[in-house]
């Protein structure tokens, strides 16, 4: 439903998505977490000599698939469109959410970036507003569009500032 | 601001200006006496319990660490009042504390929000009185001239309400018009009325009744109710102590709410201040027709130990009034505002499934200046929003939201308590409403709000 309320409100084409590079970092991510679990999993498996053992590395590798799911559903939910006077944000896989911030309202945006975003060249850029809670974060973008995204919005921000 | 104060003649003694000041010499008495309070009501029944405090000669090593800490505390307070110094300068409230980490603190005029005078009994008797000031940046723990005389007060709030809104230093505050007052003896029968007072009321006679009946059960549930009765009993107390002789008026600058039983606090608002309005009918309110009125203020990055202090801070724009006045009061603050949804405000019947409890209730709609959100299980609550103050807006739709088709609409302010959620929308109607909300919260961005209008009469009571 996501990608389709959100069409409606910026037209067709025009939400952008999120570099497949994030994706990688997101497999990265994943890769990290459970491989080392799925292969502890094997070796108390190989001890423990119980018949059902071999059972537990199929859970792990089920709940790693549930997992790899989930993220690129999150993944592929994410979206932005820069519009006339706002921004557009959509994210989340169940619980989705459609954040229209106003560039006149930004307080101040936030360009951070993890080890792992690091390592593949991402960086997340994030608005804040007056409103605490305000949730306009946009993760996964290559660093030099962040930057771009920033400088644009920083500009845009300060030509249509408004008061509280 | 580049509004220059002219030179004070020296030795006018009202005049508070850009020279250094101190804070009155009382001021660490009051500020101590809190502390003397706070400590004797620990130390004394201690000390009483301990078996050596009625022999002769001797004093109790507990004793003397008690009075060892009160000396200790007098002492650094009259130094922080020694170091403490204070002036309005360079279209700053500057104040500087502080003894072995000096601090230097400047609050710009124009990010005022609103300065407060605020009378603690110690300092009633005393004839002292505390300016405290409420910018945009900060909480209201730090703009605080704690004590000058409570004739001085007013001068020095006069003063910084002048300058903040760039008018000339000698301007005296605008004349209040009182709007509404509110009788203590309805004050009163008004908190205890509220729900968490009267619901444990009803269990407990509930369970009087039931004792003769099942006296096991019965008994039980008198103590858990007479438990939460000592709560909620506290609670009213506290209320009716805080909205105790409650007015409000109206000046040019905002609304003035002066309350309190022990301590007295004259706050404004300032119109162009206010984020959102809640008009709150309890359920035990309504077979009366009473309801109340809070506000929402920007109040950002506040921190963890002002946090308290600030929402205590203009809450409540009146605490009971008859629907009709609080109606009125409503559209003094927020001109063409009408609180009553239009008949297809309510969200798809199919709802009823998804928020059974407050499907009643639930309504949401929107005008040119208003957004409108109405919620509430046994209390109805409805939150009205400027559009003018809209921060941002949000579509929000959970999987059990999904299955039914509806989505919530979150519209977002600066202020800090609430913000209007239009739950369990039609999932086109709620893309209706992001879309247009937003539309016309940027165009009434570009065109100024309207002030309010010349006062109506006031609607009698009842």
């Amino acid at each position: 439903m996501s990608t389709v309320v959100t069409q409606q409100i910026v037209g067709p084409g025009a939400l952008k998505r999120l570099s497949p590079r994030f994706w990688l970092a997101r497999q990265t991510q994943l890769a990290i977490f459970w491989g080392p679990l799925f292969i502890a999993s094997i070796v108390l498996a190989l001890i423990v000599n119980v018949s059902a053992g071999y059972l537990l590395p199929v859970v792990i590798v089920l709940l790693a698939a549930v997992a790899w799911l989930v993220e690129r559903g999150r993944y592929r939910s994410w979206g932005y469109a820069e519009r006339e006077d706002d921004l557009i944000v959509t994210r989340g896989l169940m619980f989705r959410h459609v954040s229209v911030v106003p560039y006149g309202r930004m307080q101040f945006i936030d360009v951070t970036a993890g080890p792992i975003d690091r390592a593949f060249g991402l960086a997340t850029v994030q608005l804040h507003t007056a409103a605490a809670a305000t949730d306009a974060r946009i993760p996964g973008l290559v660093r030099p569009d962040a930057d771009a995204l920033r400088d644009r919005l920083a500009l845009v921000g300060e030509a249509k500032a408004t008061g509280l | 601001m580049s509004v220059m104060p002219p030179p004070v003649a020296a030795g006018v003694p009202m005049e508070v200006g850009e020279n250094w000041r101190r804070l009155h010499p009382l001021s660490p008495v009051v500020r101590f006496g809190r502390v003397l309070i706070g400590v004797i009501v620990v130390a004394v029944p201690s000390i009483a319990e301990q078996p050596g405090f009625h022999r002769e000669g001797s004093l109790p090593i507990s004793v003397i660490i008690y009075i060892g800490l009160l000396v200790l505390g007098g002492i650094g307070g009259v130094i922080s009042w020694l170091v403490t110094r204070w002036r309005i300068a360079d279209g700053n409230l500057q104040i500087e504390t502080g003894f072995i980490r000096r601090q230097s603190l400047r609050i710009p005029l124009a990010r005022i929000q609103a300065v407060d005078v605020i009378s603690p009994l110690l300092g009633r008797f005393l004839g002292l009185a505390e300016v405290r000031v409420v910018s945009a940046g900060r909480g209201a723990e730090h703009g605080r001239l704690a004590y000058l005389t409570a004739a001085q007060a007013p001068v020095v709030r006069a003063r910084l309400l002048a300058l903040a809104h760039g008018l000339e230093v000698g301007t005296p505050e605008p004349v209040a018009l009182p709007l509404l007052h509110v009788q203590n003896g309805l004050l009163l029968p008004a908190l205890l009325m509220r729900s968490q007072v009267l619901g444990p009321i009803l269990i407990a006679v509930a369970a009087v009744a039931a004792i003769a009946a099942a006296p096991v059960v019965g008994a039980g549930a008198l103590g858990s109710a007479v438990t939460v009765l000592v709560i909620s009993g506290l609670g009213v107390a506290r209320a009716f102590n805080e909205d105790f002789d409650f007015t409000i008026s109206e000046a040019g600058d905002g609304v003035r709410l002066d309350r309190g039983l022990l301590q007295r606090r004259h706050e404004t608002i300032p119109y162009g201040r206010i984020q959102a309005v809640r008009v709150v009918e309890p359920f035990f309110w309504r077979a009366f027709g009473w309801a109340r009125l809070e506000v929402d203020v920007a109040r950002q990055s506040v921190s963890r130990e002002a946090d308290r202090d600030a929402q205590q801070v203009a809450r409540t724009l009146i605490p009971v009034a008859s629907r009709d006045q609080a109606l009125w009061l409503l559209a003094r603050v927020m001109p063409d505002a009408h609180p009553n949804p239009p008949p297809d405000a309510g969200p798809p019947s199919r709802a009823r499934l998804k928020a059974p409890l407050s499907f009643h209730f639930l309504a949401a709609w929107f005008g040119q200046r208003y957004v409108y959100a109405r919620t509430g299980r046994l209390q109805k609550s409805t939150i009205i929003v400027p559009l003018v103050k809209v921060q941002s807006v949000r579509l929000k739709s959970g999987p059990l939201q999904r299955s039914f088709h509806v989505a919530t609409v979150d519209v977002d302010t600066a202020g800090r308590r609430w913000q209007a959620s239009a739950r369990c929308r039609d999932q086109d109607e709620a893309l209706e409403m992001v879309r247009h909300i937003s539309e016309r919260a940027r165009l009434s961005r570009r065109v100024p709000p309207p002030l309010p209008a010349s006062p109506a009469p006031v609607p009698a009571a009842g």
